[in-house]
């Protein structure tokens, strides 16, 4: 049998059902291989290894008196460290936030812990997920397990490294543009973006709140299934969050996908992606043909305009979302002698703030100010409906999109940092579906002659991220 | 194009120090990044409606009732690292 670190939920599950291993021995596999492994890939910024240890043994008293028990009790998860989780210090690893321990727990975190999760840690992202490295945050970049001179990509890149590398079973993480997609493509492992409003981001630190969500990282198709299923649903705390049915997600992985219809856009397998990654999901997809699936190429025209829109229209909502962080309600302030109270603000939020930060609150600032107003942001906003109106066309058409995630494999570390532009150009193939609020399921699906994962994402229209988990299941067997 | 000036002024929207050479590095970024942005009017928007949100949701009622909050008062003021003074209090620099 494998190491127990190196265990699917399921598998995991079924182990601790037939009573093979506790809890408590499958942490302290996650835990010793966190040890092992996180001074090369600093995937975790924060381990507590007598807490994790007592949550487990909370589970193993649960598991030893009930009969039948869920899924994730017991279960050892990585969490991304923009998540509340009460009395556990919450940094977005941002300067400022660095000694900041939330009073409560973010829905989602309540929600596993009813369900009797073992946190291992919290894991590494760029600043208050801005970023598609982990190079922006303060703790410093998470190396990609398969190489440890590359990115392991972000800003979720802490949960899709600790998951490729065995430091825990699953893990949560945000997607605003990409960020749970884009690194699980990098690393390797399955990663789910929802629609947006399906799971509540209550507790969680806003950056961008028309395309923020919150989604998970698994080492199966399966695994996404079952922590979606638990996440997923209304929450009063996020109002954004629709009063529908989460049906049972489990019940999607191995259906027919005889004659459905899966659209390839040919912008997306063009200029400025990597041919062997085009060519490795092409690959792909006739697997998904020898199952009986059509395919159909289709265009979707404002791809390429989505990048320019998204980076009005996220730092225009993250520099308000950053308003707060003023010294006052949240943090650090500043210990420098001030003038005034506005004096203060300067000073602290001076301090507070990373590069990337400061340079997107500097945009968003821009496009929001007067006389400039309409020709940025009111003009993005037109741009979003064109590009969701070119989602729904091939939908009337097709089941589902498959594409590159990204239109390269890791990156050297250092590569992009002093260039933003071409470091926003990372994200241009998973920006789309952010902006039109679609679910998109990453799943890797093969290896570039460098010994670098590839992935490909599963787009599917609005609230049927089932249909995702039917081709992603496809694809795996 | 953007330029020096314009670039302190925004930081001073935004409320954030600069130093000089900050400055200088945000300029040449953020013109590069608007100058990206120009793209977009290539697009032909003028009869196109505004997307603001996706899920078509708006007023969300609730029946007026009194419930405990999320957190004490005293769990508030630990998020901050202002200086507690007397009757827990935290104390800010005044407004001039």
């Amino acid at each position: 049998m494998a190491d127990l670190n190196e265990l699917t939920i399921r598998e995991a599950h079924e182990g601790l059902k037939k009573k093979k291993f506790s809890s408590e021995e499958l942490t302290k596999s996650c835990l010793g291989r966190i040890k092992e492994r996180n001074k090369d890939l600093n995937a975790f910024v924060l381990v507590d290894e007598k807490m994790s240890l007592l949550e487990a043994k909370e589970a193993d008293k649960k598991i030893a008196k009930a009969k039948d028990f869920s899924v994730l009790c017991g279960v050892p998860a990585g969490i991304k460290d923009i998540f509340n989780t009460k009395g556990v210090k919450t940094t977005c690893c941002s300067p400022g936030l660095k000694n900041f321990v939330p009073p409560y727990d973010a829905t989602v975190i309540g929600k596993l812990k009813d369900k009797g999760m073992v946190m291992v840690g919290k894991t590494n992202l760029d600043e208050f997920a801005c970023g598609g490295s982990t190079e922006h945050s303060c703790f410093g970049p998470t190396k990609n397990p398969y190489d440890l001179t590359r990115v392991s990509g972000g800003s979720s890149g802490g949960s899709a490294a600790a998951v490729a590398d065995n430091m825990c079973i699953y893990s949560l993480g945000t997607d605003t543009g990409g960020s749970i997609r884009q690194p699980a493509s990098l690393c390797g492992v399955y990663g789910m973006k929802v629609t947006y409003g399906r799971v509540s981001r209550s507790g969680v630190t806003a950056m961008a709140s028309s395309l923020d969500t919150i989604g998970n990282f698994g080492k199966s198709v399966e695994d996404i299934a079952i922590v979606l299923k638990e996440i997923a649903g209304k929450d009063r705390r996020d109002l954004t969050t629709p009063d529908k049915e989460v049906p049972d997600y489990l019940k999607f992985l191995d259906k027919d996908i005889k004659g459905k219809v899966i659209a390839l856009p040919k912008e997306y397998f063009g200029e400025g992606v990597e041919k062997e990654t085009a060519e490795i999901v092409k690959n792909a997809v006739k697997k998904l043909e020898d199952k009986g699936a059509k395919i159909m190429e289709v265009s979707l025209p404002t791809t390429k305009y989505a990048v320019a829109a998204y980076y009005i229209i996220m730092p225009a909502e993250l520099s308000a979302n950053l308003e707060r962080y003023d010294g006052v309600r949240y943090g650090k302030k500043t210990n420098k002698s001030v003038e005034d109270l506005v004096d203060f603000y300067f000073k602290t939020r001076e301090e507070f703030f990373g590069d990337e930060i400061k340079r997107r609150i500097m945009i968003g600032t821009y496009v929001l100010s007067a006389g400039y107003y309409d020709a940025y942001y009111k003009k993005a906003q037109k741009v979003r409906t064109l590009i969701i109106e070119d989602f729904n066309k091939v939908f009337e058409k097709a089941d589902v999109i498959i594409a590159p995630t990204s239109p390269f494999p890791a990156f050297k570390i250092g590569e992009f940092l002093d260039d933003p532009l071409a470091m926003y150009m990372a994200d241009a193939l998973t920006i789309p579906a952010s902006i039109a609020g679609l679910p998109a399921l990453n799943c890797p699906c093969g290896m570039s002659k460098s010994g670098l994962p590839i992935g490909l994402q599963v787009i599917a229209p609005q609230f049927e991220e089932g249909r995702a988990i039917t081709f992603a299941s496809a694809l795996a067997d | 194009m953007i330029d020096e000036k314009q670039v302190r002024h925004i930081a001073k929207l935004a409320r954030i120090d600069l130093t000089d050479a900050e400055v200088k590095k945000f300029t040449k970024q953020l013109s590069g990044v608007f100058g990206y942005m120009e793209v977009l009017n290539e697009l032909d928007t003028k009869n196109v409606k505004e997307t603001s949100q996706v899920t078509g949701l708006s007023n969300i009622m609730e029946k007026d009732k009194v419930e405990k909050g999320l957190l004490t008062r005293e769990e508030l003021l630990q998020a901050t690292e202002l200086p507690i003074e007397s009757n827990q209090i935290r104390v800010l620099p005044a407004i001039k």
